[in-house]
């Protein structure tokens, strides 16, 4: 659709939200990341039954660990869009690049 | 039940076949030895026997068998009250020799509530032994003059022996069968949780009286009046295995304010009036407790007093 | 198996304070049959950690390591030429673990990541409930495949107590009455009378109360 969306957004792409684990998300706040968020299908339209349920949960658990670490456990979020919902996409790129300003930096470059 | 097994107020009551009295007594909170006096005082001469609780709740409170002590001091027969929960076989064995040797008579054996209800809840619980093997323990002492490993006591404790039986736990066709397995282990006597629900019990000492338990054992039945609609809430949800009808808390709520603690004790009445009568119950087990000083109007108005003098 | 917790993170920082080269230790066995200590939690801690260091303005080595168990020698020395790069090896494995390693390396600082709690098993995808307390003397086949020392709460041998309700423990809804079970089997299956007979009292010696234990396999000892 062309839409614009902020450029410090980098996308990585994946064939299900569930394929994303733990790991990818820690690593990204790891090396720098301010924010990491989580894009998946709407929840009971998953095309694999429940990767985002799984997303969701792991997500939950990264908050979690930010919140031990004394970090914003708002850098991290899980976001449910469907595949066709062009501008809510954009909109939700611009609504987390939003917050991370507000935040500042992450403590983790500092 | 011929020959007297410890020749305490409570059996030689139960023995002569009078419907027996009992009462209960929580120890203070501390070494308050003159509250302890306060509490024990106008229940003296009111039941046949007091019984005197052990860390209930799994709160620290002066130790059972000090209680007990002070109270034969002051002239009123205590029911010592163990629990399992705190105490190994080496302590528990101590601790009965010790309770006979200062004159306490009455024992009655428990499981004791867990640990986490309590005020300690970081405690390490014991629970070495369950209040089964803990009143056949009390009885091997007794008539066979042996420690649990088999070796002699030097001049046996003659204790009368009591349990607890809750007919209102789960699971319920099974409670009739636990009451059976505790006489058939050696309870002389048995007092149950405060009954609300008459014709729940009415079943239950049925299936007793059928199964001849009534004959082996005496089986006094527990009563607590009911102070506030409040009180009767609590009780029908945050107490485990506590059985309290709708119809009950709707007639104290039916009272009227400032009445409710008087239609309490009309209820705990009419239910002494039921048990006198009742086969299989020897006797009433008033659980007063913090209220006792009014057990000696409930027993006029009961018409339990004077107590036999045996 | 033997079931275990992940330490809270300011627990595992704490005793972390003054050491910037970690190795942290997975094991293959128990505790990554509960997704706490296996290799994929190792390399969560250890993202975590860096995460953490880099907050302080510290720049911490932490690598990776999981090894077969942590509990036979013969896999405890596999790390030897390596301990010696590391101030501290952090064990994700059960309480045995960081002991093995301990004992093995004892000029290195062995730490416990996790809070080992009880023998168990898994009762559904990502719940493990306690089955044994290893008291050394197994009676489940007096009470129809049930543990009383383990699952009751009062560890009763002629139970039930009268707390129980609605077949849940007087400790908590969320704990099961294991009496209420083993006399419903008892009861449904016709063996009632098993119930009647009289359990006497246990014989701790066998269990942790008669002290430390050893296993010996007399036919195996060289």
């Amino acid at each position: 659709m062309r839409l614009p969306y902020p450029s410090n957004v980098k996308i990585i792409q994946v064939p299900c939200s569930g394929r994303v684990d733990i790991l990818h998300l820690l690593r990204a706040i790891e090396d720098g990341a301010d924010g990491v968020y989580v894009a998946g299908c709407l929840e009971g339209e998953c095309h694999y039954i429940s990767g985002n349920l799984k997303a969701k949960k792991r997500v939950q658990y990264v908050k979690k660990v930010l919140e031990e670490l004394d970090l914003e456990p708002e850098r991290v979020e899980m976001f449910n869009l469907s595949a066709g919902e062009g501008p809510r996409f954009a909109q939700i790129a611009r609504e987390m690049v939003e917050r991370i300003k507000g935040l500042g930096p992450s403590p983790v470059n500092a | 039940m011929s020959e007297l097994k410890s020749g305490s107020n409570l059996e030689k009551v139960l023995k002569a076949g009078h419907f027996a009295f009992t009462g209960e007594c929580g120890p203070p909170k501390g070494a308050n030895v003159e509250h302890l006096k306060e509490k024990i005082a106008p229940l003296k001469g009111m039941v046949d026997a007091v019984n005197v609780t052990d860390n209930q709740t799994a709160v620290v409170r002066m130790s059972s068998w000090a209680a007990s002590t002070i109270m034969c001091q002051e002239g009123v027969e205590p029911n010592f009250q163990m629990v399992c929960r705190d105490r190994n076989r080496l302590a528990i064995q101590s601790d009965i020799l010790g309770v006979y040797a200062m004159g306490i008579r009455n024992m009655l054996c428990l499981s004791g509530d867990h640990q986490r209800f309590g005020n300690h809840p970081q405690s390490k619980n014991v629970y070495d032994i369950d209040s089964m093997q803990l009143i056949a323990l009390v009885k091997q002492m007794r008539d066979e003059g042996t420690f649990m490993n088999g070796e002699a006591i030097d001049v046996p404790p003659r204790l009368f022996i009591g349990a607890a039986s809750n007919p209102f736990a789960d699971p319920f066709e099974f409670r009739v069968y636990r009451l059976a397995k505790k006489i058939e282990a050696g309870a002389d006597f048995i007092q149950t949780q405060c009954i609300y629900n008459m014709e729940k019990f009415r079943q239950f000492i049925k299936r007793a009286v059928d199964m001849g338990l009534h004959e082996k054992c005496y089986i006094l039945a527990g009563v607590t009046p009911m102070k506030s609609v409040g009180m009767a809430t609590y009780m029908a949800k945050q107490v485990p295995g506590m059985d309290v009808p709708d119809s009950l808390i709707q007639r104290l709520r039916g009272a009227g304010k400032g009445k409710v603690a008087e239609e309490g004790i009309q209820f705990a009445l009419e239910q002494i009036e039921e048990f006198k009568d009742m086969e299989g119950v020897a006797g009433v087990h008033l659980m007063a407790i913090e209220w006792e000083h009014r057990v000696p109007e409930i027993a006029e108005r009961a018409g339990v007093l004077p107590r036999p003098v045996v | 198996m033997i079931v275990a917790d992940r330490k809270p993170l300011k627990e595992i920082l704490e005793m972390l304070k003054g050491y910037n080269r970690i190795l942290v230790v997975g094991c293959k066995g128990c505790v990554s049959v509960c997704n706490v200590g296996g290799s994929k939690e190792v390399g969560i801690l250890a993202s975590i950690l860096k995460i953490a260091g880099k907050k302080n303005g510290l720049n911490l080595k932490v690598d990776e390591k999981t090894l077969e168990r942590q509990c036979d020698p013969e896999y405890v020395e596999l790390l030897k030429d390596m301990v010696d790069d590391y101030d501290v090896i952090l064990s994700m494995a059960c309480g045995v673990g960081p002991q093995f390693l301990s004992e093995r390396y004892p000029e290195s600082r062995c730490l416990p990541a996790v809070n080992t709690t009880f023998f168990g098993g898994a009762v559904q995808h990502g719940v493990w409930s306690e089955r044994c307390a290893g008291c050394g003397t197994c009676v489940i086949h007096f009470f129809d495949g049930m543990c009383p020392i383990a699952r009751c709460s009062k560890s009763l041998l002629n139970g039930p107590c009268g707390g129980s309700a609605d077949g849940k423990c007087e400790i908590s809804k969320d704990v099961d009455c294991i009496w209420d079970m083993i006399v419903r089997k008892k009861m449904e299956q016709g063996r009632l009378d098993d119930l009647l007979k009289f359990m006497p009292a246990k014989d701790w010696t066998t269990a942790r109360d008669g002290g430390p234990r050893k296993s010996v396999r007399e036919e195996l000892v060289q």
